[in-house]
C-alpha cells in the first residue's frame, strides 16, 4: 500500500510542477500588469509590448528547445552564445559584403551552425570529452571567430528580406487587416488543439489506470490557457498580426513536443539521459544520440544567431554574449534536471515565457541591469529548489 | 554482560518488508557471526544497528551498552564506537594510508593536520593490524586484503568499541583471509567485540564464538559455534528442503540454438590482458543451462562480450544462432539476432529507475510499439499491461516508477523488456541476486516458462544450490576459460568446486 500512495505522489506532484510553473507565469504577468500601470502610467498587455515581448525573447525559446534535449541527453552547451554571435556575422557577410540573396543565406548559415554542432558533438560523443569543456572551449573560439570576421566592426544594415524573419509579420489572408482574420484564426484552432489532445491523453491516462489530476485542475489549467492564447492572438491581431518569429515558435514548439513525447528517437534520448549504460544494452546507439543533439543545438543557434541579427538589423561583435546562461536557465527554470533524462518542451517553453516577461517587464519599470540579474539569480534557484523539495518530501 | 541488544527490529521498504521483528544480542568481548541467504536481511540490520537507517525509520530497540540508542546517522554510532566495515570498502585510493586513517578524524588543532602526530600513530595502528607499509603510500597501490586491513586499522583509530564486518573475506584470497581472521581473534583478545557477516561456514566455526542465523527478515536461532553442525546452520538459513526451492518442471530439450565458438576476449584497458581464453558453449532449444565459477571468473565477461561486444576488446569467436553466423557486433544487431542479455546489476546496467514501468518494458523494443518511427502510446500502455499481468509484477500501475518497486518486481520488468524483444535465447546474469525468496520461486517459474516455449536459456550463477535446481547442464568457468561440462545428473556442488579447484592448483 506504501508503494501506491508513494507513487500516486510522484506523479502528482509531476502535475503539481507544471501547474505551479503556470500559475508562477500568470502571477508575475499579473504583478507586472499592476506594477506597469501603477507606476508606469502604461498597459504592460498591450498589443505593441506583447508583440516586443515575442521579438525580443524568441532567440532564447528557439534555442531553449534544442537545450533541452542536450541536457535531457545528460550534457551542457555552453557555446550557443557565441554561437548566434558567429553565426550572425557569417550572415552578414553573405547578405551585405556579398550580396548572397536571402534564400541562398538562411540555409548557408543553418549548414554552419550544424557543422559547429557536429564538430563538438562528435569530441563529447565520441571521444567522451566532458561536454562542460568542449563547449566552453567552442564558446571562446566562436567569440574569437565573430571578432575575426567582423574585424571588430558592426556589418549592416540588411535588406528587407533578410529583416523580415525577425520583424515581419504574416499577411492577413482574409483581406481584412484589423483585427487581422487569420492570426486570430490560427490562434483559436492552436487552443482548440491543444484542449483536444489534453483531453484524449486524459482518457487513454485512465484506461491503463494512472492517477488523475481533478477534472476540475484539467478544466481550469486549459481555460487559463486557451484564455491565455486567444487573448495574446487577438491583441496581435489589432496591431500588426502574427510576428513571423511567433509562427516559427509555435511551429517549432509543436514539433518538439511531438519530437520528445512520441518519436522513438525523443524517448531514447531521455532513456539515454536517465541511464546511459541501461540504454546502451537495450540497443540504443547513444553515442549517436548525443552527437545529434548537439547537431540540433547547433542548426537552432544558427537559427537564433539569425533571428537576432536581423531584429537588430546588423550583425555585431557582442552579439550572443550570455545568451547560453538565459537559455540554460530557462530549461532548469522549466523543469529539467541537471543529472539528465527528466524535462518536458512545454516546461521549458514556459521557463523561458517567465525569464522573457521579467526581462521585459523590469526592462519598462526602469529597474537597473544590477538588480534584474539578482532577481533572475534568485527566481533560477527558488525554482529548482522547489524541485528538488518536491522530489525529497 | 550483553554489550548491544537489538529488541523487535522491523525495517520497510517500499513493497517488501526487510526485517521482520528481528532480535539480536551481542555479548561483551565476543565474535558473533550473522548467517543467512543473500537478501535474508544481514547488511539492512546492520545499517540499521549503525544509523544508516536513522532512529525513526525502523521499529524497535537498539540497547548499547545499557541504554537505549537513537542514532541519526553514521556520525552518532561512531561516537559510542561501533564501526562497521562495508563489503565495498571505503577507501580513497588517491589519498595515502595515512590520510585515510584519519579522514574526517584528523589529528589537528583548528583545522591545521599535525603531520608528525598523524604518522606516528599511523605506523602505531598499521603495526597492530600486521601491515608494513609506509603511512604514505597511495592506498589505490595495495591490493583487496591490505586494504581490508587499512579499514580495521581506521576503525581502531576511531576507539572502536564493536566492530562489524560485512562479508569481510568475501574478494580475498586465501591466505588474506587467514590474516583477517587472525587479526580479529587478536583483537578479541584485547577486548574488542565483532559481528561479521559471511557466507562461508568454515571460516565462522573458526572464528565465531557464537552464530545467529536470519531468514526472510526474521531471526531463527542464536547458538553456540561450539553446539552445532554446518547442517543445522544450513538448515536454519534455507529452512525448507531442498526440492521446494525449486518450481517443477519436465524438459524439452530440442535441437541447437546456439553455438559459440573460439571466443577470445581481451580486457578494454589492460591490452595484454585475457580475460576469455577459446571458451565455447551451446545452448539447445527448451533448455536451461547454467555457468558456474567464483566471482571474477569471467562470467559476465563472457555474457556481455557474446551479447553485442558490450565488454572488452579484439573479439574473436563465432555465434552460430539455428545453425547459421548470427552478426552479434553491435547490441541492437544482437538483438535481431535473437539474443537477449538480463544483466546481473538491474540498477545501474538494466533499469531506467526513474522512467515508469511502460517505458522501461519497451525500451529494447521501442519499434514495436511504433510506426514508422512514431510511438503508438495506447499500444505500448497495452503491451506494458500485458507483461504487468503475465509477469504478476505488484504495482498499482504500469506507469509507476520502477525505482518505486521491489527488488523481485524490478527484475520481472528486466524480464519483460527483453521478452518483448521475443528473443531465442536469453542469458540472465545472476537473476536472482538481491531478491526474496517468494519472489525467486517466480523467477524460477518464469524462466521454466521460457524453457517450455523452445527458448534457450543461460543462467550466470554464483549461488550452487540455485544451478544444480534449475540446470539441465552447466559449464563451470574459472580464470577465463570453461573448466568442464556437467549435465544434470553428473553435478553436485563437491564436482563443481573441483573443476574450479583443478585450475586454482595449477595456478599455485
Amino acid at each position: 500500500m506504501s508503494d501506491q500512495s508513494k507513487g500516486a505522489g510522484a506523479h502528482l506532484s509531476g502535475h503539481l510542477r507544471e501547474n505551479g510553473m503556470l500559475v508562477a507565469l500568470v502571477a508575475i504577468v499579473t504583478l507586472f500588469l499592476l506594477l506597469v500601470r501603477v507606476f508606469e502610467g502604461v498597459d504592460f498587455l498591450s498589443a505593441q509590448n506583447i508583440t516586443n515581448l515575442f521579438l525580443q525573447n524568441s532567440y532564447v525559446i528557439i534555442m531553449a528547445l534544442g537545450m533541452l534535449l542536450v541536457i535531457v541527453a545528460g550534457h551542457i552547451d555552453l557555446s550557443v552564445g557565441s554561437v548566434v554571435g558567429f553565426t550572425g556575422a557569417v550572415a552578414a557577410v553573405l547578405t551585405v559584403n556579398l550580396d548572397w540573396p536571402v534564400w541562398a543565406v538562411v540555409p548557408a548559415c543553418l549548414g554552419v551552425g550544424l557543422l559547429i554542432g557536429a564538430a563538438q558533438g562528435y569530441w563529447v560523443a565520441y571521444w567522451r570529452i566532458p561536454s562542460f569543456i568542449v563547449t566552453l572551449a567552442g564558446m571562446l573560439v566562436f567569440r574569437g571567430l565573430t571578432l575575426w570576421l567582423l574585424a571588430g566592426q558592426n556589418i549592416g544594415p540588411f535588406p528587407k528580406s533578410f529583416q523580415s524573419l525577425s520583424t515581419g509579420f504574416i499577411p492577413d489572408l482574409f483581406g481584412v487587416g484589423k483585427p487581422n482574420l487569420t492570426a486570430l484564426a490560427l490562434v483559436t484552432v492552436c487552443a482548440l488543439a491543444i484542449v483536444l489532445l489534453g483531453w484524449k491523453a486524459r482518457a487513454r491516462d485512465a484506461e491503463f489506470g494512472m492517477e488523475q489530476e481533478a477534472v476540475l485542475i484539467f478544466t481550469i489549467r486549459n481555460l487559463i490557457v486557451s484564455a491565455a492564447l486567444i487573448f495574446v492572438g487577438y491583441k496581435l491581431a489589432s496591431f500588426r498580426g502574427l510576428p513571423n518569429v511567433v509562427v516559427i515558435l509555435a511551429v517549432l514548439t509543436v514539433l518538439y513536443a511531438f519530437f520528445t513525447e512520441s518519436t522513438t528517437t525523443g524517448r531514447r534520448i531521455y532513456a539515454l539521459g536517465g541511464n546511459e549504460k541501461a540504454a546502451k544494452l537495450s540497443g540504443i546507439k547513444t553515442e549517436r544520440l548525443v552527437f545529434l543533439t548537439f547537431c540540433n543545438m547547433g542548426v537552432l543557434a544558427a537559427l537564433a544567431g539569425m533571428i537576432v541579427a536581423a531584429r537588430l538589423n546588423s550583425s555585431t561583435p557582442k552579439a550572443g554574449a550570455g545568451f547560453e546562461l538565459d537559455v540554460i536557465a530557462a530549461v532548469f527554470i522549466g523543469g529539467a534536471s541537471m543529472s539528465g533524462g527528466v524535462g518536458k518542451i512545454l516546461g521549458v517553453v514556459v521557463g523561458a515565457l517567465i525569464m522573457g516577461v521579467m526581462n521585459n517587464g523590469m526592462s519598462i519599470m526602469g529597474i537597473g541591469i544590477d538588480y534584474q540579474q539578482v532577481i533572475k539569480g534568485l527566481v533560477l534557484l527558488a525554482a529548482v529548489i522547489f524541485d528538488v523539495y518536491n522530489k525529497s518530501k | 554482560m550483553a554489550l548491544l541488544e537489538m529488541r523487535g527490529i522491523s525495517k520497510t521498504f517500499p513493497g517488501v518488508r526487510a526485517l521482520d521483528n528481528v532480535t539480536l544480542a551481542v555479548e561483551a568481548g565476543e565474535i558473533h557471526a550473522i548467517c543467512g541467504e543473500n537478501g535474508a536481511g544481514k547488511s539492512t540490520l546492520m545499517k540499521v544497528l549503525s544509523g544508516v537507517y536513522p532512529h525513526g525509520t525502523y521499529e524497535g530497540d537498539i540497547v548499547y551498552d545499557g541504554a537505549t540508542m537513537a542514532f541519526r546517522g553514521i556520525t552518532d554510532s561512531e561516537a559510542k564506537g561501533i564501526i562497521i566495515i562495508h563489503q565495498e570498502l571505503a577507501l580513497i585510493p588517491l589519498l595515502s594510508i595515512a590520510e585515510n586513517l584519519f579522514l574526517g578524524n584528523e589529528r589537528a588543532r583548528g583545522g591545521v593536520i599535525n603531520w608528525h602526530e598523524t604518522m606516528a600513530q599511523t605506523e602505531t595502528l598499521l603495526r597492530k593490524v600486521g601491515l608494513s607499509d609506509a603511512p604514505t603510500t597511495p592506498v589505490g597501490k595495495l591490493g583487496v586484503g591490505k586494504q581490508q586491513l587499512v579499514e580495521i586499522a581506521k576503525a581502531l583509530a576511531k576507539d572502536v568499541r564493536l566492530l562489524i564486518l560485512d562479508e569481510p573475506t568475501a574478494a580475498l584470497q586465501e591466505n588474506d583471509s587467514q590474516k583477517l581472521l587472525d587479526l580479529l581473534l587478536e583483537l578479541k583478545a584485547q577486548g574488542v567485540t565483532s559481528i561479521i557477516i559471511s557466507h562461508k561456514l568454515n571460516e565462522i566455526s573458526r572464528v565465531a564464538d557464537r552464530i545467529t542465523v536470519i531468514r526472510d527478515g526474521a531471526s531463527v536461532s542464536t547458538l553456540n559455534t561450539g553446539d552445532i553442525t554446518e547442517e543445522r546452520i544450513i538448515r536454519d538459513m534455507v529452512g525448507r528442503d531442498m526440492a521446494h526451492r525449486y518450481p517443477d518442471r519436465e524438459p524439452h530439450v530440442g535441437e541447437m540454438l546456439m553455438e559459440v565458438s573460439g571466443w577470445n576476449v581481451w580486457h578494454p584497458e589492460q591490452k595484454d590482458r585475457q580475460m576469455i581464453r577459446d571458451v565455447a558453449f551451446t545452448v539447445r532449444k527448451g533448455e536451461i543451462v547454467g555457468i558456474a565459477g567464483l566471482m571474477g571468473a569471467g562470467r559476465t565477461e563472457l555474457a556481455m562480450s557474446v551479447f553485442g561486444r558490450s565488454y572488452g576488446r579484439n573479439i574473436s569467436g563465432s555465434v552460430k544462432i539455428g545453425g547459421k553466423v548470427a552478426n552479434t557486433t553491435t547490441v541492437a544487431r544482437a538483438i535481431d539476432a535473437g539474443l537477449a542479455y538480463v544483466t546481473e546489476d538491474r540498477k545501474v546496467l538494466g533499469l531506467v529507475l526513474e522512467e515508469p514501468i511502460v517505458r522501461n518494458i519497451t525500451l529494447a523494443n521501442l519499434a514495436g510499439v511504433a510506426t514508422r518511427g512514431m510511438l503508438d502510446k495506447r499500444r505500448e500502455s497495452q503491451v506494458a499491461e500485458r507483461y504487468r499481468k503475465a509477469m504478476a509484477i505488484r504495482t498499482p500501475g504500469v506507469f509507476q516508477k520502477v525505482v518505486n518497486l521491489s527488488g523481485g518486481n524490478q527484475q520481472k520488468v528486466v524480464l519483460s523488456k527483453w521478452l518483448f524483444t521475443n528473443p531465442q535465447v536469453l542469458i540472465l546474469d545472476e537473476p536472482t541476486r538481491g531478491i526474496d525468496v517468494g519472489a525467486k520461486f517466480e523467477i524460477y517459474s518464469i524462466m521454466n516458462e521460457l524453457a517450455a516455449q523452445g527458448r534457450g536459456v543461460v543462467m550466470i550463477s554464483s549461488e550452487m544450490p540455485e544451478l544444480l535446481g534449475m540446470c539441465d547442464r552447466i559449464y563451470v568457468m574459472n580464470e577465463g576459460r570453461i573448466m568442464g561440462e556437467l549435465s544434470r545428473t553428473e553435478a553436485s556442488q563437491e564436482r563443481i568446486m573441483a573443476l574450479i579447484l583443478m585450475n586454482s592448483g595449477k595456478a599455485a
